[in-house]
């Protein structure tokens, strides 16, 4: 009898101890909910990146349609999938890579994804070249130039390049936002400069 | 450092990635080499041409609009906090709306109360051998009789020009508190006027105030410099009303 009733005693207070565990949880959920909204509402921390993720999707896209439906759809989901980001890591980053997931996704991004640049064989295809064609920083009317070489390089440099010299996020960053290690970040970038280089200096030459 | 080496980090220097003191080394290469150097100064001129170039893309005013008119009217997220207050403010509302709701009927009824006491005191009067105690059509005569019978003083109308006659007047007690009790007559009818103190009515009667018929009577009830008029009679509302209009005028 005297067992019973200490086992009794016993699973009331685990019960009461599991009550309170509950309860502290849903207490901390509705804490870092009520955070999350005072303080980071989803409109105040994306609104502010509209024109560098706009910038992004259409370089991606290379259209402004498609961009303006990109960016939206991205938001979109961001909104949905809010609760899913950690207050505290980098928002940004994430932003980017739902763009970036979503653009993949697409007809376009599946269609520019096919003719990537094969990583291991770009060394043989391009010889590194490291020295920067002078000429053309000299003259502010081969921006346009620049432009057209940033267009036609494959979408896997063209974005390395993007986030590193536009954006200029750090190299955890990038590889935050294309999932991909740190040190992949360090050898991609290299190669995209180099292809960019090589595009820029061959224009140059055909325009000579 | 070597001019091989000093090449191979430039590209993490100007990224902002080489380790503080390959930095420094590099750093104190560069000085001591112009080659170097240039090529630091047109590797920086080329990140500033593609950061430029790359900025090439800016949304439309349309579509920036659009997507700041979307966010702004984005209902607000659901928060429990919000509506357990949401319902705790509504139950609030509910209690003071029920309890002015409470208070109102009770006030109704007290001033009732009140009301049909002073019919009964009226019909009292009327079927009293000596309805008053100062028989006076004069009101210079009955307003001094009142002196030092009652705890207050009150302004008898000027009647001169209107059907009505001042009977006469006599002392009267409602709630345990002295008033005076004045008598009118129109065509036959006969109006009973009571003045108290509002105070001494304990306030029944504080937030009542109007016309209305009960018992065949009519009677009109207001508040005016802290004494409660109440008019009861069986003359028709428009005499009563007149005769109300004649003491507010004179009070």
């Amino acid at each position: 009898m005297e067992r019973t009733g200490e086992r009794g005693a016993y699973s009331s207070f685990r019960r009461k101890n599991i009550f309170s565990q509950i309860w502290n949880k849903q207490r901390r959920a509705r804490f870092t909910l009520v955070e999350v909204s005072e303080q980071h509402t989803f409109d105040n921390l994306a609104l502010p990146l509209l024109d560098q993720l706009y910038n992004f999707a259409h370089w991606l896209t290379q259209d402004r349609t498609e961009a303006e439906d990109l960016v939206q759809e991205t938001y979109a989901k961001a909104l949905r999938g809010f609760d899913l980001f950690r207050p505290g890591t980098n928002f940004r980053a994430w932003m980017y890579k739902i763009l970036r997931n979503t653009f993949l996704t697409s007809r376009t991004g599946m269609r520019a994804a096919m003719d990537q640049f094969d990583e291991e064989k770009a060394d043989t295809i391009l010889p590194p070249v490291t020295t920067t064609p002078e000429t053309l920083l000299v003259d502010k009317t081969n921006r346009e130039l620049l432009q057209q070489a940033l267009g036609e390089l494959p979408v896997t440099f063209r974005e390395v390049v993007l986030l590193a010299d536009v954006e200029e996020m750090s190299y955890l960053e990038i590889a935050e936002t294309l999932a991909i290690p740190p040190g992949t970040v360090m050898s991609r970038l290299s190669r995209a400069r180099a292809a960019l280089r090589q595009l820029v200096r061959k224009k140059l030459e055909g325009a000579a | 450092m070597n001019c091989d080496l000093a090449r191979a980090d430039l590209e993490l220097y100007l990224d902002g990635e080489l380790a503080p003191e390959r930095a420094r080394e590099l750093e104190g290469h560069m000085r001591s080499c112009p080659e170097c150097a240039g090529e630091v100064l047109r590797s920086v001129q080329w990140k500033r041409a593609v950061r430029a170039a790359g900025s090439a893309h800016r949304p439309s005013a349309e579509f920036r609009e659009r997507m700041t008119r979307r966010a702004g009217a984005k209902a607000p997220r659901f928060s429990w906090g919000w509506s357990w207050g949401l319902v705790g403010v509504s139950l609030l509302l509910l209690a003071v709306m029920g309890l002015a709701v409470v208070r109102r009927q009770q006030e109704r009824l007290v001033a009732e109360h009140l009301l049909s006491e002073a019919a009964d005191l009226h019909v009292a009067t009327l079927a009293s051998a000596t309805p008053v105690d100062v028989v006076s059509s004069d009101r210079h005569t009955v307003k001094p009789w009142f002196q030092g019978k009652i705890p207050f003083s009150f302004n008898l109308p000027e009647l001169g020009g209107s059907d009505f006659s001042l009977v006469g007047g006599r002392m009267a007690y409602l709630r345990q508190a002295p008033g005076a009790e004045l008598i009118f007559q129109i065509r036959k009818h006969q109006i009973s006027v009571f003045i108290f103190q509002e105070q001494a009515l304990q306030d029944g009667l504080s937030l009542w105030n109007g016309t209305s018929h009960r018992l065949a009577f009519s009677t009109d009830t207001w508040a005016q410099g802290g004494l409660r008029y109440i008019v009861v009679g069986d003359a028709s509302g428009a005499d009563i009303a007149a005769l109300s209009r004649l003491l507010k005028a004179a009070g």
